[in-house]
């Protein structure tokens, strides 16, 4: 790797966090103003033009909060939990594919921080060790209800890596590549694998929500049983970090689910449209933000419509019936590309 | 990159020893967790991507958070832990001893110095990896398989109570 | 025996098992989310931004009370007592006194209220003390009677209550037809 190309992966690296970080800062308007729109209301509309200051308010209101560590608790950890959860948010958005590649200065550079090999996987192991930041933060709690939205959180996520693994296995099968890019460039033309992958892309998006922890799977922290679950103790920035790291994880899910199954930045044919090669992955780059906030708007529109499951029903759903259909699907997968 | 190798491995062994050393069962665990993760590091540096992915979902993502559950679900504020009996004590030594005795004894006969032979560099890639699995070792490969299969069985089993019988 | 029911609307539990079409979940999920989306996101809100927008007062709104003066600026209020007595939460209190010679400009009628006070804590602002007084004196208006940190301060004394000479509040709102007719009543000496 030459210098320039280290630069503009640098510089791609810290405009990606910033753009995710804006982005998860503003999915917390738009969930609060989102709600109140499903529910008859106006939502936050105080702070600026319809209320678009509102994060930053909130921010602040974050920052100014006073600090608590309850005295039992575990200190270290305590402070650990929020920032693993952060961390691992944040990590995955490295392999993404956001857009085509750019020319500049006679040289291509490709919108993607690091073009791995085994990008999905990259992703699922990164998403497998995001249940440490809630599992840690609600032991180190030293709280009853802390401890059991934990041990729940940790359980739902075990138990939804396995359908959601099963489902992307079917989805490399048909595309024989695991790197992100590939699986892009695949798609081209409308050839988006949700048309080929119906059922995995429902089973992958059931997961995605559960993953995320977001309703109707937010058994972790439902407010009803468990107070506030996992982050009940947590205060100020180390709450914020919680809930922050949340809709962080909702847009790289979002992200990934239009790379996966929605064609990612490609523009369906768009090279017939005589553009630029420049434009023309800027515009990818739009077309895949525009997903992106679309499905974030799926994830909270489900929210606002589910009901939570009950513990039971939620295991049995994973096991019973996602598991089950997800080797369905793959066994299909694979008499297709084997007979036809 | 020696440099990388050095600071991960120097992590591994300081994570290592912290398993060990903890007095705290949760954080015995979580250098464990870490550990594992440098050992990932070390796979990476070995150009064994999928190899290190696989490492952290299978072994770091599942298997230590059962570990990490059922820690946490222990009363870790118990001080009276239950007298060992001396034969117990004595087997805990012997066994140490013996498993001490085979380390040394593997360890003494690998040649320390030249470089281990690579067959390959892109030998961890997925594909290479692949076609030596179904290929080459199919039949060790599968037949771990159904040892695994027979381990869950098994494991249902004994979890599985009884319906009692009136 | 069937228990007999009090009304028909009764319902009666069944635990029926549910179709496989049911046991889906996805149709039944599919119709909530359009049922959200369709029936509500784009409904027209029934929120009143309040501070930005006030909303009107129904024209017979009764808010606080206001003692009035005549128009040469002399209180109407000749301490009858008729208001205290239809009050029917007791929450005026009246106090009367005799006119002083050379006080003519000031109280209209010969008996006038040293004081008169109304407890707002206890006012359930019926308006019955205004239906009641023969002088045209009483009447609510469309203000508030704001909170206050204290009890005390609900006490509203004239201080309070009676209107200033120069910023006569606007009762025409209250001074209904029957009021009306019987100010044009000359039989009463206070109309003449």
């Amino acid at each position: 790797m030459d210098f320039d190309t280290l630069i503009f992966k640098t510089i791609l690296l810290v405009v990606i966090f910033l753009i995710s970080l804006v982005v998860a800062m503003y999915a917390t308007y738009g969930e609060r103003k989102i709600a109140a729109f499903f529910q008859d209301r106006f939502g936050p509309n105080r702070a600026g033009p319809w209320g678009l200051l509102q994060p930053v308010a909130d921010g602040v209101k974050m920052f100014m909060k006073e600090e608590i560590i309850p005295v039992f608790a575990n200190k270290g950890l305590f402070i650990l939990g929020p920032s693993i959860a952060m961390f691992t948010a944040c990590m995955t958005s490295a392999v993404i594919p956001w857009g085509g590649s750019l020319e500049l200065f006679g040289k291509s550079y490709s919108l993607q921080v690091a073009d791995l090999n085994i990008g999905i996987l990259y992703i699922f192991a990164i998403v497998s060790l995001g249940v440490y930041g809630i599992m840690i933060g609600g032991w180190a709690s030293n709280n009853k209800f802390s401890l059991l939205g934990s041990v729940r959180a940790g359980s739902q996520m075990i138990s939804y890596e396995l359908a959601m693994g099963l489902a992307i296995v079917a989805l490399i099968m048909t595309n024989n590549t695991l790197s992100l890019n590939e699986i892009v460039v695949n798609q081209k033309n409308f050839h988006w694998n949700i048309f080929y992958q119906p059922l995995g892309f429902l089973i992958f998006l059931t997961t995605a929500l559960a993953e995320c922890n977001r309703a109707p799977f937010d058994l972790a922290e439902c407010e009803n049983e468990l107070i506030g679950g996992y982050h009940t103790e947590f205060s100020s920035m180390k709450l914020g970090f919680y809930l922050f790291s949340e809709y962080v994880n909702m847009f790289i899910s979002s992200a990934v689910i239009s790379t996966l199954y929605f064609g990612g930045y490609n523009i369906p044919f768009g090279e017939s449209f005589g553009l630029a090669p420049n434009l023309l992955t800027v515009l990818g780059t739009v077309f895949l933000f525009a997903k992106i906030i679309f499905f974030i708007f799926v994830f909270m529109w489900i929210r606002w419509t589910l009901p939570r499951f009950r513990y039971d029903q939620l295991m049995r759903l994973g096991w019973q019936w996602l598991v089950p259909l997800a080797i369905l699907n793959m066994i299909i997968t694979g008499a297709v590309i084997v007979f036809a | 990159m020696s440099l990388l190798f050095y600071i991960l491995a120097a992590l591994s062994v300081l994570t290592g020893l912290g398993v060990v050393l903890a007095r705290n069962p949760i954080n015995s665990v979580l250098s464990l967790i870490a550990c594992f993760l440098t050992i990932a590091g070390h796979y990476v540096l070995l150009n064994a991507q999928f190899l290190a992915v696989v490492h952290v979902i299978v072994y770091t993502g599942a298997i230590m958070v059962l570990f990490l559950f059922v820690i946490m679900l222990m009363d870790m504020n118990r001080a009276n832990e239950p007298h060992k009996k001396w034969t117990t004590k004595l087997a805990a030594t012997l066994s140490g001893c013996l498993l001490l005795l085979v380390l040394l004894a593997s360890t003494a006969k690998v040649m320390l110095g030249g470089p281990a032979p690579v067959l390959s560099p892109d030998m961890g890639l997925i594909k290479n990896l692949g076609m030596v699995l179904y290929r080459d070792y199919l039949y060790p490969f599968e037949t771990s398989a159904i040892l695994f299969l027979s381990a869950m069985v098994g494991a249902m089993v004994l979890g599985k109570h009884e319906p009692k019988k009136i | 025996m069937a228990m007999q029911t009090l009304t028909n609307r009764s319902k009666v539990v069944s635990n029926k098992k549910m179709t496989l079409w049911e046991k889906i979940y996805l149709p039944a999920i599919v119709k909530g989310l359009s049922i959200t989306f369709f029936g509500h996101f784009f409904k027209r809100k029934v929120t009143f931004s309040y501070p930005d927008k006030q909303r009107e007062f129904s024209p017979v709104y009764r808010g606080r009370h206001v003692l009035k003066r005549d128009d040469q600026g002399r209180e109407r209020c000749t301490a009858c007592g008729l208001c205290a007595l239809a009050c029917p939460a007791e929450a005026i209190t009246i106090v009367a006194a005799e006119r002083k010679p050379g006080e003519e400009n000031l109280y209209r009628e010969e008996k006038y209220a040293a004081t008169y006070e109304i407890n707002m804590l206890r006012c359930i602002f019926c308006g019955l003390c205004e239906e009641v007084c023969p002088k045209e004196a009483i009447f609510l208006t469309d203000q508030i009677v704001h909170s206050e940190y204290e009890r005390p301060t609900f006490i509203y004394g004239k201080d309070k209550l009676v209107e200033s000479v120069d910023n006569p509040v606007d009762v025409s709102k209250r001074q209904t037809k029957s009021v009306l007719e019987f100010k044009k009543n000359t039989g009463f000496a206070h109309n003449r």
